[in-house]
C-alpha cells in the first residue's frame, strides 16, 4: 500500500458559542480513503466539527484544510466535500432522480453527462428503477440511499455523514453498516461519520475518534479503542466496563498488581506505565469475567488471592445470546458480568441471590491512569 | 322496539343529545337561512321582491344589463388582482424575514404586523380616509390609476393574511434542506428559489386566495376610500339596497357568495395539502 495522504487536517480547532466552548483546540489528520467515525454521547462537539468540515460552521480559532487547501471563508458550495444529513434532507418536490442530478445541474454539467453519472449513483446505492419515485413514495431506508446517491454522484474529495442511520430501524441499520462500509470500499470516497451509536462506529470504522466535552479522548482503531482504551470516558463510553480504583503496589516489566479495596487484589501480566502507589484504575470488561458457583473459582496463571472475587447475584437481565448479571460483590460493590449462553439451557445454571465467585485472566484487566 | 335497541348515549356522542341536536338545528338555520332566502329571491319574478311571484332568471340578465353594477365588479375585480399579487409578494418576505432571521424588536414587528388583522375595519377606514386626504391623494386620474388608494388600503389589510399563512407553512420547513442545496454547490438564490420557495408555494397559493376574497367583498374599508368614480361591487351593491331590495340586488349578491365561496373552497383545499405534505 503506498503512503496515503491526509486529505483532511483539523489544526487546533476551536469553536466557541458564546461562552460555550463547543469544540476545544481538536488536532487531526484524516487519510485519503479512510472510513472516519467521530463518535461520541450528545452535545460532546462532534456535529459541530463535521459541520465545520462541511463550513456550516465557522471555526473560532485554528485551520481546516481539505486537500491541502485552507477552507477559511470558503461558503459550503465551493468545498470540495458534501454531506448527508441526519433527516437525509431530500427535496420532497423532486423526484429521486432530480434530487440525485440536483447538484449537477447547478455545476452546469451536460444533460447526458448528467444522466449517466446519476444512473450510475443510483445503481450504486441499489436505487435503479425507482428514479421516477418522489420521495415520499419511498421508504426510511430507500430515502437514506437517495441521500446517499446525491451526495455520492458529486464525487466529492470526502463525503461526510451525520448521524446516517440513527432514523432506520434496529434491523435495516444493522443492515445498513455493512453496506455503508461495503460502499466505502467500493468508492474510495473518504467518508467522515458522525454517530454517538458504538456499534454503528466499531462495525464500519477504519478510524475513530471518541471525542467528550469538546476534545478527542482518544484516537485509535476499532479493536484498540475497546480492548486498550485509553481513559475511564473511553472505557466506560465503548461497550460495557467495571472500574475499580485501586494503588499499583507491583510495577515491574512483566508483571504488575493493582489493590483494589473494592475488589481485591489485581494481578496483570505485563508492565504498566504508572509510578509505584499511584492511584490507578482498573477496569475489566463483563465478557472477561467468568463465573462459577461459590468456592470453584480458581484463577489461572495468577498468584494465590488475586483475580478473584466473591460475591452474590442480585439481579439478572437474559438477553437471549448473552445473559447479564449484576453481581453484588462482599466489599458492596456491583459488578456486571456477562455470559454467552451457549447451550439453550445456560441460562437456567444461575439464579437470584445464588453465591457465586469470580475469576479473570491475568491479561483481561486494563490499568487506566485517567 | 326500535327505540328500546338502542345503545346508551355514550359520553362523547353529543350529536344524539336532544338538546345538543336543538342547538345545531338553531345555529345552522340562523347562518344559512338568510342566504338560502336571499338566493331563492334572487329568482323571483317581482319588483318588490316581498312575496314569491315565480321563478326567473331575468334579474340576472339585469345585473350585466346593469353597465355601473358592471364597472364595480371590474373594478373589484381589478383592485383585487392588483392587492394580491402585492400581498403575496409583501406577505411572502415577511414571512421569510419573521422566519429566518433574529432581529432588535421582532416581536414587536411580529405584533404590528397582525395589527391590520386585529383593528376594527371602521377604525382603518376612517384612517385610511383622513390618511390619504392629508396626503392629498390624486382621485381624478385614469382608470386604472383612480384604483391607487383602495388598492394600498386593500394591501395593507390582506398582506398580513399572507405572511400569516406563509409563516405557518414555513414553521414545517427542514432547514437541512436548504443546508443540503447549499452542499450541493447552490447559491442563496438558487437555494431560495429551488427548495424554499417550493416549499412555500401552497401557503403562497391558500394565502393569496385568502387575500383575493378579502379584498374582493370588503366593504367598509372601502367605503372610506372610494370615490364617485371608483365603486367597488360591494359599495354598488350597498348603494343599490339604499333605494330598494330588488331581486337585481339578490342577484349580484348570489353572484358574490358563489365567487366568494369558490375561491375560499379551494384556499382550504390547498391547506389540506400544506398539512398533508407538511
Amino acid at each position: 500500500m503506498t503512503e496515503k495522504q491526509p486529505v483532511i487536517s483539523i489544526r487546533n480547532i476551536t469553536k466557541r458559542f458564546g461562552n460555550m466552548v463547543a469544540v476545544d483546540d481538536v488536532s487531526l489528520d484524516i487519510l485519503e480513503g479512510e472510513f472516519f467515525v467521530l463518535l461520541g454521547p450528545s452535545g460532546c462537539g462532534k456535529t459541530t466539527l463535521l459541520r465545520m468540515l462541511a463550513g456550516f460552521e465557522m471555526p473560532s480559532d485554528g485551520q481546516i484544510l481539505i486537500g491541502g487547501q485552507d477552507m477559511a471563508g470558503v461558503a459550503p458550495n465551493r468545498r470540495p466535500v458534501n454531506m448527508v444529513f441526519q433527516s437525509y434532507a431530500v427535496f420532497p418536490h423532486m423526484s429521486v432522480t432530480d434530487n440525485v442530478a440536483y447538484g449537477l445541474k447547478i455545476a452546469g454539467l451536460e444533460k447526458s453527462e448528467i444522466r449517466h453519472r446519476v444512473d450510475e449513483a443510483l445503481d450504486l446505492v441499489s436505487l435503479g428503477g425507482l428514479g421516477t419515485r418522489m420521495p415520499d413514495q419511498l421508504s426510511g431506508g430507500q430515502r437514506q440511499r437517495a441521500a446517499l446517491a446525491r451526495g455520492l454522484v458529486m464525487r466529492p474529495k470526502v463525503l461526510l455523514l451525520d448521524e446516517p442511520l440513527s432514523a432506520l430501524d434496529a434491523k435495516l441499520r444493522a443492515q445498513m453498516q455493512f453496506e455503508l462500509a461495503e460502499l466505502q470500499d467500493n468508492v474510495g470516497i473518504t467518508f467522515v461519520t458522525v454517530t454517538h451509536d458504538q456499534d454503528e462506529a466499531l462495525s464500519m470504522a477504519s478510524r475513530i475518534a471518541v471525542m467528550n466535552k469538546g476534545d478527542i479522548a482518544q484516537l485509535a482503531e476499532p479493536s484498540d479503542l475497546y480492548e486498550h482504551p485509553a481513559n475511564r470516558f473511553v472505557a466506560d463510553f465503548i461497550g460495557s466496563v467495571n472500574i475499580f480504583e485501586g494503588k499499583l503496589t507491583v510495577d515491574e516489566p512483566e508483571q504488575a498488581m493493582v489493590d483494589c479495596p473494592e475488589l481485591g487484589r489485581v494481578f496483570l501480566n505485563h508492565g504498566v506505565t504508572g509510578a509505584h502507589e499511584t492511584t490507578v484504575w482498573v477496569a475489566i470488561r463483563p465478557e472477561k469475567i467468568t463465573m462459577l458457583p461459590a468456592g470453584r473459582a480458581k484463577a489461572k496463571d495468577s498468584p494465590a488471592d488475586t483475580n478473584i472475587a466473591q460475591g452474590q447475584i442480585k439481579g439478572m437481565s437474559y438477553l437471549g445470546d448473552v445473559t447479564i448479571y449484576d453481581i453484588r460483590l462482599d466489599s458492596g460493590r456491583s459488578i456486571r458480568v456477562s455470559r454467552p449462553n451457549l447451550s439453550r439451557w445456560d441460562q437456567e445454571e444461575f439464579s437470584w441471590d445464588d453465591k457465586v465467585s469470580l475469576h479473570w485472566h491475568p491479561s483481561s484487566p486494563v490499568v487506566l491512569l485517567s | 322496539m326500535s327505540l328500546l335497541n338502542r345503545s346508551p348515549i355514550a359520553p362523547l356522542e353529543y350529536t344524539r343529545r336532544l338538546w345538543m341536536r336543538a342547538w345545531i338545528g338553531a345555529t345552522l338555520f340562523f347562518l344559512y337561512a338568510p342566504l338560502l332566502v336571499l338566493i331563492v329571491f334572487s329568482f323571483n319574478d317581482s319588483k318588490r321582491n316581498i312575496v314569491w311571484r315565480g321563478f326567473t332568471f331575468k334579474y340576472y340578465g339585469k345585473v350585466f344589463e346593469n353597465d355601473t353594477l358592471v364597472a364595480a365588479l371590474g373594478n373589484s375585480l381589478t383592485i383585487a388582482f392588483l392587492a394580491t399579487l402585492v400581498s403575496i409578494v409583501l406577505g411572502t418576505l415577511a414571512a421569510v424575514m419573521l422566519w429566518r432571521f433574529r432581529f432588535p424588536a421582532k416581536a414587536g414587528i411580529e405584533g404590528a404586523l397582525s395589527l391590520p388583522i386585529v383593528v376594527p375595519e371602521i377604525c382603518m377606514g376612517v384612517a385610511m380616509l383622513v390618511f390619504f386626504a392629508r396626503l392629498d391623494w390624486p382621485s381624478d386620474l385614469v382608470w386604472p390609476l383612480n384604483l391607487s388608494a383602495i388598492t394600498i388600503a386593500h394591501i395593507t389589510f390582506c398582506f398580513p393574511f399572507v405572511t400569516m399563512v406563509v409563516r405557518a407553512r414555513l414553521a414545517s420547513f427542514n432547514k437541512e434542506q436548504e443546508e443540503a442545496a447549499r452542499d450541493l454547490g447552490a447559491s442563496e438564490w438558487q437555494t431560495f428559489r429551488d427548495v424554499l420557495l417550493p416549499h412555500m408555494k401552497p401557503g403562497i397559493i391558500a394565502g393569496a386566495l385568502l387575500a383575493f376574497t378579502l379584498s374582493l367583498d370588503d366593504f367598509v374599508i372601502t367605503f372610506f376610500t372610494s370615490g364617485p368614480n371608483t365603486i367597488t361591487f360591494p359599495v354598488k351593491v350597498y348603494s343599490m339596497v339604499r333605494f330598494s331590495v330588488t331581486p337585481e340586488v339578490n342577484a349580484a349578491s348570489a353572484l358574490l357568495i358563489l365567487l366568494t365561496i369558490i375561491l375560499t373552497t379551494v384556499a382550504l383545499k390547498l391547506q389540506d395539502f400544506t398539512k398533508a405534505t407538511a
